[in-house]
């Protein structure tokens, strides 16, 4: 029995699979004992995680003084930082959530790796408001609780608390969908599993059984909590925009910031989608479930949305010019060609020109060039934060304050160890859950596995063949 | 609560399982749970499950999400604390979209998920019986009920019609 299949759309799942050899090739992983690859990995991202917590403490023991900061440029790597992680979280709800809503079948292969990793991003884009907070002690200040100073509430005109509810709504609900998510999942590993492994994945299988009700609420869950994401996911990068557009710093305050970031985040997401997919594919032996398909499908993305990124940039550079302001005209000459022009072209190159290779198929579906261009992309969409950020700043309405920024090794420490924390949790997710949605990938085997295309695409010739009306 | 002896059959395809209980259906065997690798479509409307109520939950959470946000800001703003921010009025509405936005989506979501492992039975730790290990694998199955007494009557029954639609294995269980 196969379901009706579209003969002229790639398989998504290919290998002749059964729904058992499903089963076996993506809980394979975390069954078997971990690869040297995964040790050297996992080592090399503890490292980083030290350096982490050490220049995090350095910080809040001596204080921000550690870092380069000055009384002209007030946000530096710390918020570039911020929204850089920020940004990468965007791609994981946007696969599972608004492409369920779309009904595209290609993201069950990517969107439990995605989503995982919209979460560590968003935890490590965490750390960054709270310690430049300075006093991280008194970090819950932020929060609205009945204190004894009156009570005197927050501000909630500001935009930087709105970032506050922004986050840790779009991080708890990230991670309540993501679960949900993958909760039939490891019970598929609990019931393979014996021992000491049996009893892990029954706690964290919460009693799944497979009922027919309980997947009728599931599904209901899943589309209302995908419903709820896709709202959730653009609001959160356009209120981090609001950080900016909200001030009155000439360069900041643009009407176009929030659909500008928006599509920002989804393109940095998608790159770094990219950069621990290809990865995880090849080491974890998934190409079958992570076809060049699913690769070309999100190169798409990356170019679409890296053209509107660089549409956004001209928009911005006309409306400068166009205004007639001088404030306006000069923060953006400043900003090509002042004293951080390197990092404006590098945010140029890699964000405007080089996705445009994505226009021809041969590239989109080239492992290594998707390689090379998902990093070219994570480093251009950090150059364009710290465009923003530090050139802006740097030149401000009084030439006497004006001043230039370099980091001090605290904040480097800081941001590279960030990746550690970031890759630290990754590697720990991929030993443990399995990596890709085997429920899902199994619900879409009989329309999209390439034994069924390949049958319904011959079924189809051959009456094309006969003259027959198909 | 009772143990319950269950005569249960397991299918190797989907479609073996929407014909199993279209039968099951046709001949009044009552069903006790159907159990799948992956939700099966098509099945809800043969079993005769109703929809889920689970999103009119969603958007009652979501009112009280949204009410909480909206009436705390303007209580906290504009009643307990007036404060002039930036030569905004004390009452800033439309400074409040953000939050209640947001607060919104949290307890819909919150509401709805534990509602979810609630109504399901499920939770951190729960461990609910399972009739065999390869049902959250790649194997179909329908489970019955076997009554107290006349109980290999009863069973004959069953195994008639498990034999009669093509499961590959039949087996009981007290759970």
């Amino acid at each position: 029995m196969s379901a009706i299949t579209s003969p002229i759309r790639e398989p998504l799942v290919k290998g002749n699979k059964t729904y058992h050899q499903i089963t076996e090739d993506i809980c394979a992983p975390t069954e078997r004992a971990p690869s040297v690859a995964w040790v050297l990995a996992f080592m090399v991202s503890v490292g980083f995680l030290a350096l982490f917590a050490f220049t995090v403490l350095w910080t809040i023991w001596i204080g921000i003084g550690s870092w380069n900061l000055n009384r002209t440029i007030g946000w530096g790597w710390d918020i570039t930082n911020f929204v850089w992680w920020v940004g990468i979280g965007h791609a994981g709800t946007l696969i599972s959530a608004i492409l369920l809503l779309f009904r595209q079948k290609w993201r069950t292969g990517v969107n439990r790796a995605a989503e995982a990793m919209t979460i560590f991003a968003v935890m490590c884009a965490g750390q960054f408001p709270l310690i430049h907070m300075g006093r991280i002690w008194l970090a819950f200040f932020v929060f609205p609780y009945p204190n004894t100073r009156g009570p005197l509430w927050v501000n909630f005109n500001s935009p930087l608390l709105w970032d506050v509810f922004a986050i840790s709504t779009y991080f708890t609900v990230s991670l309540l969908f993501w679960y949900t998510g993958l909760v039939p999942d490891f019970a598929t590993v609990r019931d393979r599993a014996k021992g000491i492994r049996k009893k892990l994945y029954n706690v964290l299988s919460f009693g799944w059984t497979g009922s027919a009700k309980h997947w009728q609420r599931w599904e209901s869950l899943s589309l209302v909590l995908a419903g709820l994401a896709t709202p959730l996911v653009l609001s959160v990068h356009t209120i981090v925009s609001f950080d900016f557009a909200t001030s009155v710093i000439p360069g900041w305050h643009t009407t176009i910031f929030p659909p500008y970031f928006v599509a920002g985040a989804i393109f940095s997401g998608f790159a770094m989608v990219q950069t621990l997919m290809l990865m995880v594919r090849k080491v974890l032996r998934l190409q079958d479930y992570i076809t060049i398909g699913h690769i070309e499908s999100m190169n798409k993305v990356i170019l679409l949305t890296g053209t509107i990124v660089g549409v956004a940039y001209l928009t911005e550079l006309f409306i400068a010019w166009y205004s007639g302001y001088v404030y306006e005209q000069f923060a953006f000459y400043n900003r090509a060609l002042g004293p951080y022009w390197w990092a404006y072209f590098a945010m140029m190159t890699c964000n405007l020109v080089s996705p445009q290779i994505f226009w021809f198929r041969k590239m989109r579906r080239n492992v290594f060039v998707t390689f090379v261009m998902s990093i070219f992309v994570n480093i251009g969409m950090w150059f364009e934060r710290f465009v923003i950020i530090a050139t802006t700043l740097a030149r401000d309405y009084l030439p006497s304050s004006w001043s230039y920024y370099v980091p001090s090794w605290v904040e480097v420490g800081i941001f590279l160890g960030s990746l550690g924390l970031f890759f630290t949790l990754f590697l720990i997710f991929v030993r443990v859950a399995p990596v890709v949605a085997i429920a899902e990938i199994k619900s879409i085997l009989k329309s999209n596995g390439d034994q069924y295309v390949e049958q319904n695409k011959k079924y189809i010739e051959e009456k094309q063949f006969s003259g027959q009306q198909v | 609560m009772a143990n319950k002896n269950v005569i249960f059959g397991l299918y190797d395809d989907e479609q073996d399982l929407l014909s199993a209980v279209k039968t099951a259906k046709e001949e009044h065997l009552e069903i006790m749970d159907v159990f799948s690798p992956f939700p099966v479509h098509g099945l809800d409307p043969i079993m005769g499950l109703k929809e889920s109520r689970l999103h009119i939950v969603g958007f009652i959470f979501g009112l009280i999400g949204t009410i909480t946000a909206f009436g705390f800001m303007s209580w906290a703003l504009a009643s307990d604390w007036p404060i002039i921010y930036g030569g905004k009025p004390y009452w800033p509405v439309p400074s409040f979209i953000p939050v209640t936005f947001e607060l919104t989506v949290l307890f819909a979501s919150i509401g709805m998920v534990v509602t979810f492992y609630t109504v399901c039975g499920m939770g951190p730790g729960v461990s609910n019986p399972t009739l065999h290990d390869r049902i959250t694998d790649d194997k179909f199955c329908v489970a019955f009920q076997l009554k107290e007494e006349g109980e290999s009557e009863d069973k004959n029954k069953y195994e008639k019609y498990f034999e009669s639609t093509g499961a590959s294995l039949v087996d009981t269980k007290t759970i």
